[in-house]
């Protein structure tokens, strides 16, 4: 496998404007001959497919959902950040750069983050000149608030609704290239295999999910905006629908897959409330801008917390880390809450849970201020929880929110499988070992709006895909395939269902491979979950019929996916013997804090599929860090 | 606690559907709606019986994909609620529920709970949009928007396209729905440029799906579940007569 990160030569700033003007360009007249197609239609996938769609490129795009509106873009609540300086706070791209290198423990590409903090700044204009209603001051211009890991005020916002408006943004792009007819739009569409004729992607196999029909498609080239896959952990803060699928099927033909073990887990999520829990609900992070984090100072202090006095509290995160105090990165929040549930100081009924409290916000600004900045979040806390956050402090604890892990890609964000474009969450690239707040919606709209689009052409013009058919032999196999596979879900005919061994994988996932790993704990992650895909393989029960609406059916499809997946995370955070970011190894620790190690680990770890069974290869892209220095990440 | 479920089951729009009887065990209080309809769906796979169908996904309340009619009313009874954030302690011990897809006729049975709500992709692809290329805007900053218009325009841009409003309304109107876009757009200095093809294109379109007329019942403002102001739709209402009497030339573009 050859990682070639195809970074342009030249200083750091000006390598993207230099790139624009070295890739070779399609003319307009000739764009129409190309075709593409874009799976996952949320910020990444609806921006790409109507920007490119705009360019003059045939565009036919496939979501899950009934619509790309309801993509889980659409969830993200506190922001987008963006190297404005509106505030005149010292911000800069070299700031909102320096930051996310630093959030990600050094362990992202120096160019590619450079790039995304230069287009962040476009985003918002295209967004505002689409009619996103951002918030906004009285003098009409636009407002900003700050997110962890950074000391500047740099994240627009749509009250806690951020997401669904820039993704409605996307959404209205994508729309109108629907009805011009430059986007054929497929939802209830889901892809289960990537075709490759000649070494390069030339299209997908789906099953219509009303229908159950197993449809070919080809174009020339494929965009993979299918997100992440923290539903291997059972509960996260993803859609119940988000899945792997997509990523791991083109890791099976030949994609790299990068850092799988890099996840996110979000400090602040409304606790698991009983065994039925299906999903986790997040927080915002923004509401640590006014939100004090504590735990009681006493093991088991079980007294209602007005009851607590104040130095009877624990108010962790400003004792630990005074210069971000409540603003500290997710990853270190996390962890701190751990520690205080580990150490018995957890709050609620099952003792997971610490305390974000308003009661000083509410007395500084005045309960309308703060139900103006966060009404619909606490209105979402109270109907979850029963409970008042305006009268008593919400109780929050970390869950699986984002996976920076995902399908490995050069610098024009193009997979190990020529062709194959990766965008969004799906790809690897920008936030190494921690993803800092807001920058999801900022990597997944650059992405989508300013660099594939950009990039996409050079490879049209560059590897000039030679004419191909859906009734190609490849074609007809991987439809085969995809067919045995569904009939195979049928006719197992076991005792368990699906959802029941995808909560046993969470179970292990989160137990081993979560917040804290060690390497016992996940070889004997590996073994469980071998066993529990034999068992799976032998034991499923799917009812219902192949034909139709099946949600039992689409489900067990996904989890099947998890299955492997799970194990390929486990062995990167198996050979990964150092703590950096969200992969926290118990072993590599000082004082409590992720201990890197750059002499061994300062790279981008690819795994190569090699087989059914057969424990993949392991490959390393270097990185260099040419502007900044690799330092100790601290925020004390 | 014990309830009663009586749940709509139509394999698919051809076939008819009826009314099921379940009686799910173990009900929590803390449990959201679906996950009761999860756990009721987990025995009945133990069974061997088909689940039952229904669509969802963020399951936070804004993605807009759950979309049940709970004892007559879209959402169930929570006001501001979708049925993915209402929670069982809203029900008592031996409460009957009867849970329905949305009825209208431009939402088409797919199967059991779940609806083809296509027709609101369609309005939306006939305006729901600033004709804005990327790469040609200007500076955000560059044209200040009132602090109240930015408000006033969120509350409508909050629309989650769930199609709440059309399941309540008596006519089947979605001019809630449409209203939210038009509205949004037109409070915005962005979306002046096409603001009336915008409200002719969307409406036309609307018509077309076989969504019925607004009578100002307010069943739809009711039933919403990011509550969703009518006032939206006077101002749709407004927007379409002007374009129509005063100009007729948009008529023409607004089909293209």
């Amino acid at each position: 496998m050859k990682l070639e990160s195809k970074v342009p030569s030249g200083p750091l700033a000006e390598k993207w404007s230099k790139h624009k003007f070295d890739v070779k360009l399609i003319n307009p007249a000739n764009k129409r001959k190309y075709s593409v197609i874009v799976v996952g239609t949320g910020l990444a996938g609806a921006s790409a497919a109507a920007t490119m769609a705009e360019l003059g490129y045939k565009v036919t795009a496939f979501c899950y959902q009934d619509s790309p509106r309801r993509a889980h873009s659409i969830a993200a609540q506190g922001g987008i950040n963006a190297a404005k300086n509106y505030q005149g706070d010292g911000d800069s791209v070299h700031r909102l750069f320096y930051d996310t290198i630093k959030g990600g423990d050094f362990r992202a590409r120096e160019a590619n983050v450079y790039r995304l903090a230069q287009v962040s700044t476009d985003i918002i204009d295209q967004s505002v000149a689409q009619g996103v209603p951002f918030a906004r001051d009285y003098g009409g211009l636009l407002a900003n608030r700050s997110f962890g890991g950074s000391q500047v005020s740099r994240t627009f916002y749509a009250r806690g609704q951020t997401g669904q408006q820039l993704l409605l943004g996307a959404y209205s792009a994508l729309s109108r290239q629907i009805g011009m007819g430059t986007v054929e739009m497929h939802g209830k569409t889901e892809m289960l295999d990537l075709v490759i004729v000649n070494g390069k992607a030339r299209g997908i196999i789906t099953r219509n999910l009303e229908t159950g029909e197993i449809k070919r498609w080809a174009a020339d080239a494929v965009v993979l905006a299918t997100g992440g896959y923290g539903n291997v952990f059972y509960l996260s803060t993803n859609a119940i629908g988000c899945n792997v699928t997509a990523t791991y099927r083109a890791y099976k033909k030949g994609a790299g897959f990068a850092n799988p073990c890099f996840t996110q887990i979000h400090p602040t999520c409304i606790p698991v409330s009983g065994d039925h829990q299906s999903k986790l609900t997040l927080m915002s992070e923004s509401l640590r801008n006014d939100g004090r984090v504590w735990a009681p100072k006493k093991k088991g202090d079980k007294r209602p917390p007005a009851d607590i006095p104040e130095e009877e509290r624990d108010y962790f995160l400003e004792v630990k880390y005074p210069s971000y105090g409540n603003l500290a990165p997710r990853d270190i929040a996390s962890r701190a809450a751990k520690e205080a549930c580990d150490d018995g100081r957890g709050v609620g009924e099952s003792g997971l849970g610490v305390y974000l409290d308003f009661a000083d916000a509410i007395k500084r600004l005045g309960e309308d201020k703060v139900r103006e900045r966060y009404g619909n979040l606490f209105d979402m806390y109270q109907k979850i929880t029963d409970e008042n956050p305006y009268k008593m402090p919400m109780r929050i604890y970390p869950a699986v929110h984002y996976t920076m892990g995902g399908l490995w890609v050069d610098y024009n964000l193009m997979s190990t499988i020529s062709g194959l474009h990766v965008i969004g969450e799906a790809n690897f690239s920008d936030h190494g070992s921690n993803r800092l707040g807001a920058s999801a919606l900022m990597q997944g709209l650059a992405d989508g709006y300013f660099v594939l689009p950009n990039t996409i052409g050079n490879y049209f013009a560059t590897a000039k895909p030679e004419k191909t058919s859906i009734d190609a032999p490849e074609f007809i196999q991987a439809e085969n395939e995809v067919k045995e596979r569904i009939q195979k879900f049928m006719s197992i005919n076991g005792t368990k269902t699906p959802a029941e061994f995808h909560k046993e994988l969470g179970h292990i996932m989160w137990e081993k491979c979560g917040m804290a790993r060690d390497k016992a704990g996940l070889e004997s992650a590996i073994s469980k979950i071998q066993a529990l895909k034999k068992d799976f393989w032998s034991n499923l029960k799917v009812t219902g019929t192949a034909e139709g609406l099946n949600q039992t059916l689409e489900r067990a499809g996904r989890v099947a996916d998890f299955l492997e997946f799970g194990e390929l995370m486990c062995r990167d955070a198996l050979i990964r013997e150092e703590s950096c970011g969200g992969h926290f190894r118990v072993e590599h620790q000082e004082e409590g804090e992720a201990k890197r190690d750059d002499a061994n680990f300062c790279h981008v770890a690819v795994w190569e599929y090699q087989g059914e069974d057969k424990v993949p290869l392991r490959h390393k892209e270097e990185l260099t860090f040419e502007t900044l220095q690799l330092s100790t990440r601290s925020y004390k | 606690m014990k309830i009663k479920l009586h749940v709509w089951r139509q394999k698919n729009a051809k076939s008819p559907g009826k009314m099921e009887t379940y009686s799910p065990s173990d009900v929590n209080p803390n449990m959201s709606f679906l996950e009761m309809l999860d756990v009721l769906n987990e025995d009945l796979i133990k069974k061997g019986e088909d689940a039952i169908s229904f669509d969802h996904d963020c399951r936070e309340g804004i993605c807009g994909s759950c979309s049940m009619v709970i004892n007559g009313r879209p959402h169930g009874p929570s006001k501001g609620t979708t049925a993915c954030q209402l929670h069982m302690r809203s029900f008592k011990e031996g409460d009957e529920l009867f849970i329905e897809p949305w009825r209208a006729g431009a939402f088409p049975v797919v199967k059991d709970l779940i609806v083809d709500r296509t027709p609101f992709d369609r309005i939306m692809a006939k305006g729901g949009f600033v004709s804005v290329n990327t790469g040609s805007a200007q500076d955000a900053n560059a044209l200040p928007i009132s602090k109240d218009l930015a408000d006033k325009s969120f509350e409508a841009a909050a629309c989650i396209g769930c199609g709440a409003c059309v399941a309540a309304c008596k006519n089947s109107s979605a001019m809630l729905f449409v209203s939210a876009k038009v509205s949004q757009l037109a409070l915005l200095p962005q979306g002046q440029p096409e603001r009336m093809r915008r409200a002719l294109g969307m409406l036309r379109q609307h018509d077309e799906e076989g969504f019925g007329a607004c009578t100002n019942t307010k069943a739809c403002e009711a039933a919403c579940p990011k509550e969703i102001s009518i006032e939206n739709i006077a101002r749709l209402n407004r927007d379409f007569m002007k374009a129509t009497l005063f100009y007729p030339e948009h008529e023409s573009s607004a089909n293209e």
